[in-house]
């Protein structure tokens, strides 16, 4: 409960975060400050349950079959993890307080913070490996987010976006490794992976793992190759730097080399890969820091080299390098984010991070300086701070690394070669920014911060001091806890002293301080410290292959769509039709078996007569569609009107009645739809008759012949065939006693399948939502917008303004007072075939479809301005209430303990009326029943008022500026 | 009876096919809406052809399901219908816009180049 607390605070703090005004700063630091020190707090409280019992776990199942589960676990090394990020982060939510401008969008900011922390505590907590690295993708995502947080810079954009592709293409990699794992132990339980460290060694797929796990930590904790992203990232605000770039996300990849070092360490090939990246790490990014200009780069580059560092430990395959670089990681992490912090506020404060430009602060900002220096020179390695014990230990290691002559000497060697640039940069970041005579030319007047702004970085130094005096005593403990929870019981001897005696180590560690101080002396009086650009930068420079890379991706990309796909809706349509009756034909020839004939249904001459027809209308409309549309509309019909008998002939009453219904609207909605595309005109086309184009059109001739057979056998290859034990017999006995309905079409719908249904009408839902909202910014085409002659008349004899007068005269008086009444009695057919639906054939659909076609008479009859100063027609409402209709009779069977849209009955005995029999079925009937109804009326009313528009723009009568275009904005009641 | 439906569905499918592949809107519209009678066919056929037999039922509630036409592809074919309905709603709508924005109505909102 704890471990899940710890997790999901950071997480219900960025929500927090993201919902507060812009401009309260205040309130976000604090909201992010309680957030983070109660889950700090809490990881702390964890500690002597993590001393006792060595790992503690909390999950919950998820997808047990393929051993997918939310499973959360902390020991040592996790728990040692879990304070830096809650712990730091606190102090940089503070700093970041004082840091960021009023100006600045403070939610953004936090709300990401928070929310990259928790994913962050995510990759630490993570019990299940498949879970680790969906929190592993989320901090990159977090950090695209943060990179980028002031978008309007064009740097920002870009290192954001290098940042995400290259450590979000390491996560793949990762995830593939993980994957590959899974298979290989059968779980992706991280104790049981640890566990199996010895099988996954000796599998042919080691190699492959491992390159995959390295090509993710690497990207991540930005080592060579990869190590390119980090330096760009620095656009970046710099608590976001301080937090991300030194301490924790670039901690992630080292982070998952040491969890998984029992189960990957331990063989050659992870001693030359990962060996090797981390000391071309620690030596590239020594070098480059010496030679850059801006604070943050420096420090950058030298996040690369001291995680160069730490992975070289990791990969020295010994136990007390192991030690070392767990050690290495939480120095690192105070003293890099104090500087961090420190170079924040010197650029806060100056308005500048140029060391070409920067001199003799030391004396404007005392306090600043004093706690820069004292993080400088942990880093640099200097006696009675944090970074000399860690590097104490990397040196010693590396005198051990391995037997043969070149590791013997060339390992100390190059260690000690790039801890004399370490010391070197150092030097020359403290020197030049706080020493010497004090610049004239900087932006602003430079003076001490706010003190809430320096007492975070204060607060990490002290700890590098505390730590570097008094090592056993403060960090001792927790580094023994973290030791034994990643080695078990073969931690190794080690001891954490200041004092070692004369060692080879010591020896090492002088001449490193020493060279980097002549160094450093030597390129000053060389250069007068200012030196650019880096001896190897271009050779090295990774960014420059990121961006061939990229746009060679981008360039085949374009390459390959252009060459394989089309922009052309009718090769696309044929390439569809084509593979389907290919896939179709193939595997029907395939299967062909023995028939097992059935005796066929006696043919019937009106039914044939029926199809002829049928067959008639549609050769009829396929031939005509072109020009003569108001025909093929009609022979459309005709077809569908075939089609409805043909249901109503074989015993589908209900596909017969909502076939009929849809018909009729379907129809309406063509002819209104008519009105707005304008006539084509049978014209002579020489392109018709070019060859090319006969080839197209025998082609599609030969493309539809060929389909339509395909289909029709295929429907004669099954009706022959004798019906086979399908699901139908479990509805049809399931149907009255669990249902209670006769209807088994109709409990089929709304009971067995609700579901479907409610997904169904959930989409007629949007669709009249989307035609609505696509007719709101309708331009029609020039050509029609012509007021038609029939219009026209109407309008010269007295105008549209009137509502009275839109009504049809003379003989059409009759039908339209005839439809008048029809309403009522529509409105008692529609809900007579909405009630009985569930035992005899009706049901919402078709009800709603009736009702629909009764206010569409009205519409068609009496027009669009008398019927809406008449009636308040809602649709949209009609299609709220449906879905809340539909989805609470769902909901209702949750009071009763069932399953979403389960049916409920009740049966009672009223007086006067008798039995009463109600289902929540009837309910969803009714959702199903307003949402038709609603829809269909939406759409075709939006379309209708089309004519009104035109009408107005074309008439401009003056008088007609108060209709509005849209149905329901004009309902301005009776009038 | 079996012949009659499948030689229907055959031309509604042929009709539609060609329809579909044309270049007018106007046409594919009328291509889809006949494809969709000729899909709704082939899916109601599935259950075979039984006269005077729909999947309702009568008496006390014990039945033999072979006594019925199939309940199963009727279901799935009226909410095809239904949807079917508001595709093609949509579908209009667009090729109206379409037709209004690009001033022609070739479904490429262009004329063929050649």
């Amino acid at each position: 409960m704890t471990l899940a607390l710890i997790l999901l605070l950071p997480f219900i703090g960025s929500i927090c975060a993201a919902l507060m005004p812009s401009n309260a700063r205040n309130a976000e630091a604090w909201l992010a400050g309680a957030f983070t020190l109660a889950s700090a707090a809490l990881v702390i409280l964890m500690y002597p349950q993590i001393k006792d019992e060595g790992v503690v776990r909390a999950g919950v199942a998820w997808i047990p079959q393929l051993g997918l589960d939310m499973q959360l676990r902390i020991d040592g090394f996790a728990w040692m993890f879990a304070l830096l990020i809650t712990g730091i982060g606190a102090l940089v939510v503070v700093y970041a307080r004082y840091y960021l401008a009023p100006a600045d969008p403070v939610p953004r900011f936090f709300s990401f913070l928070l929310a990259f922390m928790g994913a962050m505590l995510g990759i630490v907590l993570s019990g299940n490996l498949i879970q680790m690295v969906v929190f592993w993708e989320l901090t990159s995502f977090t950090s695209f987010m943060l990179i980028a947080y002031w978008y309007h810079r064009a740097e920002a954009r870009r290192g954001a976006g290098m940042a995400l592709t290259v450590t979000a293409a390491g996560g793949l990699c990762l995830l593939a490794a993980v994957l590959l794992i899974g298979e290989i132990v059968g779980s992706y339980d991280l104790d049981r992976v640890l566990e199996a460290g010895s099988l996954i060694r000796s599998h042919t797929w080691y190699p492959l793992i491992l390159v995959l796990v390295l090509v993710g930590a690497f990207t991540k904790s930005a080592q060579f190759p990869f190590h390119f992203w980090l330096p760009h990232a620095m656009a970046a605000p710099t608590p976001v730097s301080a937090y991300l770039h030194s301490a924790t996300m670039v901690k992630a990849g080292v982070f998952l080399l040491a969890r998984l070092w029992p189960a990957l360490a331990g063989t050659d090939l992870w001693f030359t890969l990962v060996c090797g990246a981390g000391l071309a790490s620690l030596l590239i990014g020594a070098i480059a820091a010496l030679f850059q200009r801006d604070i943050k780069a420096v420090l950058a580059y030298s996040t690369i080299s001291h995680l160069g560092l730490i992975t070289l430990l990791l990969g020295m395959n010994s136990p007390l390098a192991l030690v070392a670089a767990v050690f290495h990681m939480m120095n690192h992490a105070t003293f890099k984010a104090s500087l961090f912090m420190a170079a924040g506020i010197v650029d806060h404060e100056t308005g500048t991070r140029d060391l070409h430009r920067l001199r003799g602060l030391g004396r404007a900002m005392p306090v600043t300086a004093t706690l820069a220096i004292v993080a400088t020179a942990a880093m640099a390695g200097v006696p009675l701070l944090n970074g000399f014990l860690s590097k104490e230990m990397f040196f010693a290691e590396t005198i051990f690394a391995g037997e043969e002559p070149w590791l013997r000497i060339g390992m100390p060697a190059i260690a000690t070669l790039a801890s004399v640039f370490s010391v070197a940069y150092s030097l020359r970041l403290g020197h030049r920014t706080f020493f010497g005579p004090p610049s004239q030319k900087l932006p602003r007047t430079p003076h001490d911060p706010n003190r809430w702004m320096l007492a975070p970085s204060a607060l990490l130094v002290s700890a590098c001091i505390l730590v570097g005096i008094l090592p056993a005593r403060t960090i001792g403990p927790f580094l023994d806890a973290a030791a034994r929870s990643l080695l078990g019981a073969n931690v190794p001897e080690y001891s954490l002293a200041v004092w070692h005696g004369f060692t080879l180590p010591l020896v090492m560690s002088a001449m490193a301080l020493a060279g980097g101080i002549v160094l450093y002396a030597l390129l000053f009086r060389l250069r007068n410290g200012a030196l650019a650009p880096a001896p190897l930068s271009r050779p090295l420079d990774g960014r420059r292959s990121f961006e061939v890379i990229m746009v060679a991706l981008m360039r085949t990309a374009d390459r390959l769509l252009n060459t394989f796909s089309t922009r052309r809706l009718q090769p696309q349509l044929a390439l569809i039709v084509f593979a389907m009756v290919a896939i179709a034909g193939f595997t029907a020839l395939e299967n062909t078996t023995a028939r097992d004939r059935v005796s066929l249904t006696p043919i019937n001459g009106a039914f044939a007569l029926l199809w002829a027809i049928g067959a008639a209308c549609a050769i009829g409309a396929a031939t005509q569609a072109k020009y003569h549309r108001l025909a093929a509309l009609i022979m459309s019909g005709g077809a569908g009107l075939i089609t409805c008998l043909t249901f109503a002939w074989f015993s589908a009453p209900d596909l017969a009645l909502t076939q009929i219904s849809v018909e009729v609207v379907t129809l309406v909605l063509m002819l209104l739809g008519l009105r707005w595309l304008p006539k084509r005109l049978e014209i002579d086309d020489p392109t018709r008759r070019t060859p090319r184009a006969r080839v197209r059109r025998a082609r599609d001739v030969v493309l539809a012949v060929v389909a339509g057979t395909g289909l029709a056998s295929l429907a004669y290859a099954i009706m022959t065939r004798p019906r086979g034990e399908g699901i139908a017999r479990f509805f049809m006995e399931h149907a009255l006693p669990d249902s209670g309905g006769r209807n088994v079409v109709n409990v089929i719908l709304v009971d067995f399948r609700g579901f479907d249904t409610m997904g169904e009408i959930t989409v007629v839902g949007i669709v009249a939502l989307a035609v609505y909202k696509i007719l709101r910014r309708f331009r029609p085409a020039p050509e029609s917008m012509p007021v038609p002659r029939a219009q026209l008349a109407d309008a010269e004899s007295g105008g549209r303004s009137d509502a009275e007068s839109s009504l049809p005269r003379g003989f059409m008086l009759a039908p339209t007072v005839l439809a008048r009444l029809l309403l009522p009695v529509a409105a008692v057919i529609s809900i007579f075939f909405l009630v009985r639906g569930h035992n005899a054939p009706g049901g919402g659909f078709v009800g709603g479809l009736v009702m629909a076609t009764a206010f569409i008479v009205q519409y068609m009859m009496s027009g669009t301005l008398w019927i809406e100063s008449r009636m308040r027609i809602h649709p949209q409402y009609a299609i709220g209430l449906g879905l809340l209709s539909a989805g609470g009779a769902g909901c209702a069977a949750w009071l009763v303990s069932r399953n979403y849209l389960a049916n409920i009955t009740w049966h009672g005995h009223a007086p006067l009326i008798g039995e009463i029999h109600l289902s929540s079925t009837l309910v969803f009937d009714l959702g199903v029943y307003l949402l038709v109804v609603g829809a269909t009326i939406l759409i075709l009313v939006a379309l209708a008022h089309q004519s009104l528009r035109s009408h107005r723009q074309q008439v401009e009568t003056s008088t007609t500026r108060v209709l509005a275009a849209s149905p329901g904005a004009s309902s301005s009641g009776p009038a | 009876m079996e012949v009659i439906l499948t030689l229907g569905i055959g031309v509604l499918t042929a009709s539609g096919v060609w329809l579909l592949l044309r270049p007018r809107t106007f046409q594919v519209i009328m291509g889809l809406s006949l494809l969709s009678y000729a899909v709704s066919l082939f899916i109601f056929c599935m259950g075979r052809l039984a006269i005077d037999v729909p999947p309702v039922i009568t008496g006390d509630g014990r039945v033999d399901a072979s006594q019925f036409a199939d309940p199963v592809p009727q279901a799935l074919v009226l909410t095809a219908i239904v949807i079917g309905f508001a595709t093609t709603a949509l579908f209009l709508v667009v090729i109206l816009a379409a037709r209004g924005m690009t001033g022609t109505d070739h479904v490429d909102g262009q004329e063929r180049d050649s």
